[in-house]
């Protein structure tokens, strides 16, 4: 009963999310605002990457290594990020959020359905990046050679991980409204700088590296490149050589686990006191 | 600068988060192998975000959080000159920005050890404040067109970003990128400040896509051009806006 009541409100959380997103302009114009800046992003580290190497041929292992952690890592800024901005938009923004509260549904399945505009948007980027970076770049990938049940499996846990993340860090927007965007800009850059995503995190200093085997994130990037590129010696790149991929996985599961449990007692905690002090339906048009 | 000072706390964050994309791309370069003048690349176009994000988010999309709040209406109601309170807001966004870029310069220099040899003082200086009136200029004129849009403002200062890092060379001498687009790019005015800093600083290694004085005088004509096209601009769209009545439309 309560799962079908969930699924329900993941449902049409999903649906509200992708018409809040998209049907405010003409379709073509939407795709542009939605895609081209993370994509930009990624040319940047290319041309970055061209300017020192001079060609992808150089070192196309380093390049495949750096283009899918960028690549990858919009799931990170756009799915968290996501998650976080709906108690914003909701609470101050639209002023629709103590509304939702006195309904009967789940905020997290709520929160949760309104991500999927975003994740559905990513992954129209992140495929299209690929696309581009195989045919203009010279991105050496063979979609028959890739370990798809090792992709499917890292994926499937890592967008679970980064959704638990974000769903922490809405709680803490409840609480937090001043400095809610700086505290989610600077988890995501924290990931970005030690989580492995566009160098191996062997060139961080020992507590940076600390720091990156401590987040699930970085396992996932990992086990993406490895399920890609499986046996053309990637995983000799990013530091983490030592841990066959079989091993890696358990760490990812283990870590998610985890991360989902102190998520959701984040959010509780939080939940409990923005209710406490009367911060549901705060507006301070910040 | 009452609006940059009303919640201190928020400098923590604005020198924190360029740092960690700076550090980002200053181990993507180590990791590469480049010479270490890329590392000062890396942290000179870091500073000059902070001036690129005010205008984007301090001046272009200025009128169109105001009308978002409702303060729109009044300050068209106001007795005063529009490019007189862009102006004043352009003055403010300069210096709370130039807090922050000079504190991530400073931090990215002490902490990456980047070495920059300022070969030029003065010319230096002139470079630095025809670019900030340059791009000020372009953001006061933004700022006129964006009174209008609804969701498409905020959305286009998003699109400003990371595409303009892009081909105005922000953390790369913008000559890699072909004469072609670097050309075109310079339109924007941070692309041959920026190039020009990059020459003053770090000499022969910054690959400068033209001599700095060709770029200070191409400047200068953007300041002007962009100066004189905001105050068009801005008097076409407020008589638009009356016309079509979109100055006190919210959540479009």
């Amino acid at each position: 009963m309560a799962v079908s009541r969930h699924l329900r409100t993941f449902r049409h959380a999903a649906w509200l999310g992708w018409q809040m997103e998209s049907n405010w302009t003409r379709p073509w114009l939407f795709l542009l605002y939605s895609i081209v800046r993370p994509i930009a992003a990624t040319l940047i580290l290319v041309v970055m990457f061209l300017v020192v190497k001079q060609g992808v041929s150089n070192d196309p292992l380093m390049f495949a290594y750096t283009y899918l952690g960028s690549v990858f890592f919009m799931f990170v800024a756009q799915v968290m990020m996501g998650a976080t901005q709906v108690i914003m938009e909701d609470r101050e923004h639209y002023q629709t959020l103590k509304q939702l509260y006195i309904a009967p549904i789940s905020i997290q399945a709520y929160i949760v359905g309104r991500a999927m505009s975003k994740l559905v948007l990513t992954s129209l980027s992140v495929v299209i990046s690929i696309a581009f970076g195989v045919v203009v770049l010279g991105l050496q990938l063979d979609l028959s050679m890739v370990d798809w049940p090792l992709f499917a499996a890292s994926m499937v846990l890592g967008i679970g991980c980064i959704l638990a993340i974000g769903i922490a860090l809405a709680g803490i927007t409840f609480l937090t409204a001043k400095h809610s965007s700086g505290i989610n800009e600077g988890i995501a850059g924290a990931f970005y700088l030690f989580c492995g995503t566009l160098f191996p995190i062997t060139v961080l200093p020992a507590w940076g590296q600390a720091i990156g085997m401590a987040v699930p994130l970085t396992y996932w990037l990992e086990l993406v490149r490895r399920s890609l590129y499986p046996g053309s010696g990637i995983e000799a790149i990013g530091g983490l050589q030592a841990f066959a991929s079989p091993t890696l996985l358990l760490y990812l599961i283990v870590s998610t686990v985890a991360f989902l449990a102190a998520s959701a007692l984040i959010f509780r905690l939080a939940d409990t006191r923005a209710r406490r002090s009367g911060k549901v339906d705060m507006t301070t048009t910040y | 600068m009452i609006g940059a000072l009303r919640e201190p706390s928020w400098t923590f964050f604005d020198v924190l988060l360029p740092l960690l994309g700076i550090a980002a791309y200053i181990y993507y370069y180590r990791a590469l192998g480049a010479a270490s003048s890329f590392e000062g690349f890396v942290v000179l176009g870091g500073a000059m975000t902070a001036f690129w994000l005010n205008v984007l988010w301090g001046m272009a999309s200025q009128f169109y959080w105001e009308k978002e709040t409702g303060n729109l209406q009044l300050f068209l109601v106001s007795p005063m000159s529009r490019m007189a309170l862009l102006a004043g807001m352009a003055l403010g966004g300069m210096l709370s920005a130039g807090v922050r870029a000079l504190s991530t310069l400073v931090l990215g220099i002490v902490i990456f050890n980047v070495h920059m040899t300022v070969a030029d003082p003065l010319l230096l200086a002139a470079v630095f404040l025809v670019t900030l009136i340059a791009i000020y200029g372009m953001g006061m004129m933004f700022a006129s067109l964006f009174m209008l849009y609804g969701r498409d403002a905020w959305n286009i200062s998003n699109l400003l970003q990371e595409p303009i890092y892009l081909v105005s060379g922000f953390y790369f001498p913008v000559r890699s990128l072909g004469p072609w687009v670097s050309a075109v790019a310079s339109i924007i005015p941070i692309t041959l400040g920026l190039d020009a800093m990059r020459q003053l600083l770090f000499g022969v290694t910054a690959n400068g896509f033209l001599p700095v004085t060709t770029e200070l005088a191409v400047l200068c004509v953007l300041a002007v051009a962009f100066l004189v096209l905001a105050r068009y601009a801005l008097r076409y769209m407020e008589e638009l806006g009356r016309k079509e009545g979109r100055l006190t439309l919210r959540w479009q």
